[in-house]
């Protein structure tokens, strides 16, 4: 988890000494947070901060790409787009009977979809007639639209910031108003979350494919890393593209997107953050009346499936018509294991700034990455993951010289001490950086939002600083000596092979 | 927000918390018959600006709410003033001006000082200004500053960092054909201000590997002086004490020559057609490119309303209607651009599979008739206005904010009340204005295309256009011989 933002009170209790802060400072902060749970199971986390007439909202909905149904990735991530395309009373003429077209849209999709899917005896002359009516149905249901319409509110009242994000573990939606527009945002994020309409579906899932284009294909980090994670993992759902796949992006249906959203997008599987100028004892009326619609539905179920313990060095090597890029993973547990906060010590001691590890051997000292580190976290926190490493070579420098160099600060964790210095620079920039984080209202509301869904209480955003206190340089190696292990490793290379006809990048390429 | 006492909101929270188990549906209003309150009058604190006798501005802005100071230094000169067979001068001069350490400190010893307190100082080269900052705890403030001064006054361009930051540099020229949008980006500025450029031209193997480091010292001799200077401030400190403490550090320094900014021509670009072959890819980057204006043109406020409405925002047209109406693309927006002292890049950009590049061209070019011939409605109108209107408490909403806005200001010699007129001139903007700068500065038969894809995969092929197709070489031009010996990365 990225541990960038405010972890206000703990922190300046145990900073009390290091920072000249009056006690008031810290009463008044305490003071500043309010957090509820709707009978409904919706928690709200509220910090009231009125240093300017605005605030920012984070909503967390549990569940992401880990969460997509087999056969169609990408799901969580298209209901994420489809959560800006209005409700029954924004975004619509007449809903009556956009309704009725939005329906006979499905039909004639299905229709069409059931024949395009068979394996043999598929009939080209049905399938393409099938595909008109489907196309006309859609034609039919656009006449009602009015398109984009729930962005357009939010702007023209002064929203900034507007966006969203899928992640493998969640689904994130965030913008900013001015203070006065709170019941106008209550209305329409409570709205959205109650009823989004799949209007303009099959277009928008074509704007994913493009965002896929994008972002994977033709991008050649982006194609190392689908293969890797699909090579890293096995049974966990980490193995599958947030994006989707091509073929699952062609197929899945905006009955598929809503049957995903009565299952997760119940309140109690959403929590909100919100962070400004709002009084709670304004707002938290305001968030009962108009969050308080939403029905009262079970949460959906855990993902129990564990990743099985790796037995095997695995490798994925990616030649394409790009410079050169080393990665490498290895298992670890998830984000409420005991150690987890020794991740966060060797990822800050390896990566952090010009006095890290990997960058004062591999680019300073060895010469030949010009950026190198080692991270935690990824691609997600919520099930057992990775820690993993990263180098761009020098140009004339090979992934094999980033492979030996990264195995020497491995190496080097394992069988020696971290310096006191070391553990203390990861200690005492943890603190600053939480105090940093408190200047944002966008940032402060996402963590709230995330530490109340993950730990169950916003608190640990303050308790997490004394298990940070607690790290020892035997924890550091105990640790290394866990997880950076060959069977438990995944390595990741680009090795640069110039299609015809492609300039060539450096002229002393790796090869 | 706060409207009542606590002590009657109190009163009023439970009492809609009983109508809420009654009859909650009578609570709840349809987000059309929100009546919004007025927004409270907020005035952002503006900074306190001392001029000193030297030339040197100080912009101090107090803020209490955090126990930090930041600090930043905007130095005139940057690189459109580096001479054209050292392009790349500027950057590296940003980069070892911090990591080459003091005269007394390596840049190493300063790395290990300041992360022992979570304190940065760092530097950095631009287009027309460097720049030297800090950030720490206030707590640290006395000994960060003392290595800031130390910094500004004497620094030593380690030679051993000058060759890590040329290394650094050539890995970005051997990886900057790796990424279309970094090819789209880089070509767009070439074609719209020319490829000698100052704003245009790209540092090159042979280009870095000329700049030395009596370079870098020299560029700080002529340009490193008070008269120079804006130094903003913004934190938690007391204003009277951290003003004479910057007059203390700053006073007596001697002015040294005004920098000065160098005449550059601007010409129109050649409208063509430049393709880019790139094969490993499945989506084209479409980019129509133009010069666009200076922020001081009167034009410069229907212009802005005229980019929101056609290209900025969620609701925007060409969002509307590329992305969302025809689902060709992800990215999709633009606008004409307008830059502080020079006429800014208007770019309409798109990307879309390689099977729809032709259609998605025509789709812009669609977009820019339709803006031509057609004076935004009223309601389309109000709506751009009040996207930025209502949105501009966020302009100002924290000091630091508020800080830097003066800074830009002073730095490129505007009104410092700019802002505000800004919100006037835009509460004045009507359709016909609109209408008649998209008719002044929107030339569809002026602009130039860039298109960078896989031509294989095209719906069409590019000549059916209408504009001379233009291949654009992006070769990267190899390391001198010099180099190769020597042998970049090596040790």
């Amino acid at each position: 988890m990225k541990r960038c933002f405010a972890k206000l009170t703990f922190l300046l209790l145990l900073l009390a000494v290091a920072l000249p802060l009056a006690a008031q400072d810290l009463a008044s902060y305490e003071k500043r947070v309010s957090v509820k749970t709707l009978p409904n199971g919706l928690t709200v986390v509220l910090w009231q901060r009125p240093e300017a007439p605005v605030f920012s909202f984070f909503t967390l909905v549990d569940a992401g790409s880990a969460q997509d149904p087999l056969n169609k990735t990408g799901l969580a991530h298209m209901m994420e787009h489809m959560a800006f395309k209005g409700t029954p009373d924004i975004g619509t003429r007449d809903f009556a009977a956009e309704k009725g077209g939005l329906e006979r849209v499905e039909q004639a999709y299905a229709a069409y979809e059931t024949e395009r899917s068979k394996p043999v005896g598929r009939d080209p002359q049905k399938l393409a007639q099938l595909q008109k009516a489907w196309q006309d149905a859609m034609k039919d249901a656009d006449q009602y639209v009015i398109k984009n319409q729930f962005g357009e509110v939010v702007e023209s009242h002064g929203g900034v910031g507007m966006n969203a994000f899928t992640s493998y573990d969640e689904t994130g939606y965030m913008y900013s108003m001015p203070a006065n527009e709170f019941e106008l945002w209550a209305a329409l994020e409570s709205d959205r979350l109650q009823h989004p309409v799949m209007r303009e579906f099959y277009k928008e899932r074509s704007v994913v494919m493009e965002e896929r284009r994008m972002r994977t294909d033709s991008q050649p980090v982006g194609r190392l890393i689908e293969q890797f994670l699909g090579t890293a993992f096995m049974a966990n759902p980490y193995h599958r593209p947030t994006i989707g796949y091509a073929s699952d992006l062609q197929n899945f249906s905006a009955t598929d997107a809503a049957k995903f959203f009565q299952r997760y997008y119940v309140p109690s599987n959403m929590v909100i953050g919100l962070v400004g100028d709002l009084d709670p004892a304004q707002a938290f009326p305001i968030i009962e009346r108009y969050f308080g619609r939403l029905s009262n539905t079970p949460k959906p179920e855990e993902l129990h499936t564990e990743e099985p313990p790796q037995n095997s060095v695995r490798q994925v090597t990616l030649k394409d018509p790009a410079q050169p890029f080393y990665l490498e993973g290895y298992h670890r547990p998830n984000y409420l294991a005991p150690d987890d906060v020794v991740y966060e010590a060797i990822s800050d001691i390896l990566s952090n700034g010009r006095t890290s590890r990997m960058y004062r051997s591999l680019v300073r000292d060895k010469k030949i990455a010009a950026a190198a580190a080692g991270f935690s976290d990824w691609p997600g926190i919520k099930y057992g993951h990775l820690f993993a490493f990263y180098a761009v070579p020098l140009p004339g420098h090979t992934t094999d010289e980033m492979q030996k160099a990264v195995q020497e600060e491995v190496v080097k964790l394992k069988t020696q001490d971290v310096t006191d210095d070391e553990l203390q620079m990861f200690k005492t920039r943890t603190k600053a950086d939480l105090i940093r984080g408190l200047a944002s209202n966008e940032g402060l509301a996402q963590e709230l939002a995330t530490y109340q869904t993950r730990y169950g209480d916003w608190r640990e955003l303050f308790r997490y600083l004394d298990r940070v206190d607690k790290v020892t340089k035997a924890d550091v190696r105990r640790v290394a000596n866990q997880v950076f292990s060959d069977t438990n490793r995944t390595l990741g290379v680009i090795q640069t092979q110039m299609a015809s006809g492609q300039p060539a990048g450096a002229t002393k390429g790796a090869e | 927000m706060r409207v009542l006492p606590s002590r009657f909101a109190h009163v009023l929270f439970c009492f809609v918390l009983t109508l809420a188990v009654f009859s909650p549906a009578q609570e709840v209003k349809p987000w059309n018959a929100v009546q919004p309150p007025p927004l409270p009058a907020f005035k952002p604190q503006e900074p306190v600006r001392v001029q000193l006798s030297n030339g040197m501005v100080l912009f101090l802005q107090e803020d209490h709410e955090l126990p930090l100071i930041s600090a930043t230094a905007r130095i005139r000169g940057g690189s459109i003033s580096e001479p054209a067979n050292k392009v790349g001068l500027t950057e590296l001069y940003g980069e070892v001006w911090r990591t080459g350490g003091t005269k007394s400190k390596t840049g190493d010893q300063m790395d290990d000082f300041l992360e022992a307190r979570a304190a940065k100082i760092e530097t950095s080269g631009g287009s027309d200004s460097t720049s030297i900052s800090l950030d720490c705890l206030k707590g640290d403030f006395d000994a960060v500053f003392a290595m800031f001064l130390d910094l500004l006054h004497n620094p030593e361009f380690r030679p051993d960092k000058l060759e890590l930051a040329k290394d650094q540099m050539y890995t970005n020229i051997s990886r900057r054909n790796d990424d279309v949008n970094s090819i789209s980006r880089r070509e767009s500025r070439i074609i719209a201000y020319g490829k000698d450029n100052p704003y245009a031209r790209v540092p090159e193997y042979a280009t870095v590997a000329a700049v030395t480091r009596e370079d870098l010292l020299k560029w700080h001799g002529q340009y490193i002086y008070p008269n120079n200077i804006i130094f903003g401030i913004n934190g938690d400190f007391d204003p009277k004490a951290m003003q004479s403490k910057l007059e203390q550090a700053f006073a007596s320094w001697q002015k040294g020559p005004d920098a000065k900014k160098p005449e550059i021509r601007f010409e129109q670009p050649k409208p063509a057609l430049y393709f880019v072959r790139k094969t490993d890819v499945n989506q084209s980057s479409i980019d129509m490119i133009d010069l666009g204006i200076e922020r001081s043109n009167p034009d410069y406020f229907a212009v802005s309303v005229m980019n929101e409405l056609f290209g900025g925002g969620f609701s925007s047209r060409l969002f509307n209607n590329l992305r969302s109406g025809k689902g060709l693309a992800y990215s999709v927006g633009g606008g004409v651009g307008y830059g502080w002292d020079r006429p800014g890049l208007t770019n309409l950009q798109m990307q879309t599979k390689s099977g729809s590049t032709v259609q998605g061209l025509e789709g812009l070019d669609g977009e820019i008739d339709d803006l031509r011939k057609t004076p935004p409605s009223a309601e389309e109108l109000k709506k751009a206005k009040d996207n930025i209107l209502n949105s501009f408490i966020f302009q100002f909403d924290t000091p630091e904010k508020v800080l830097h806005e003066k800074m830009t200001y002073e730095f490129y010699h505007y009104p410092l009340d700019f802002l505000e007129r800004y919100r006037r001139e835009v509460e004045k903007i009507t359709a016909a204005d609109v209408n008649r700068v998209a008719n002044k500065y929107v030339h569809k038969e002026r602009m130039a295309v860039l298109v960078v894809g896989n031509d294989a995969a095209f719906d069409k092929p590019l000549n059916t256009v209408g504009l001379p197709v233009q291949n654009v070489d992006i070769t990267i031009p190899p390391p001198p011989a010099s180099l190769m010996q020597q042998g970049p990365g090596g040790n």
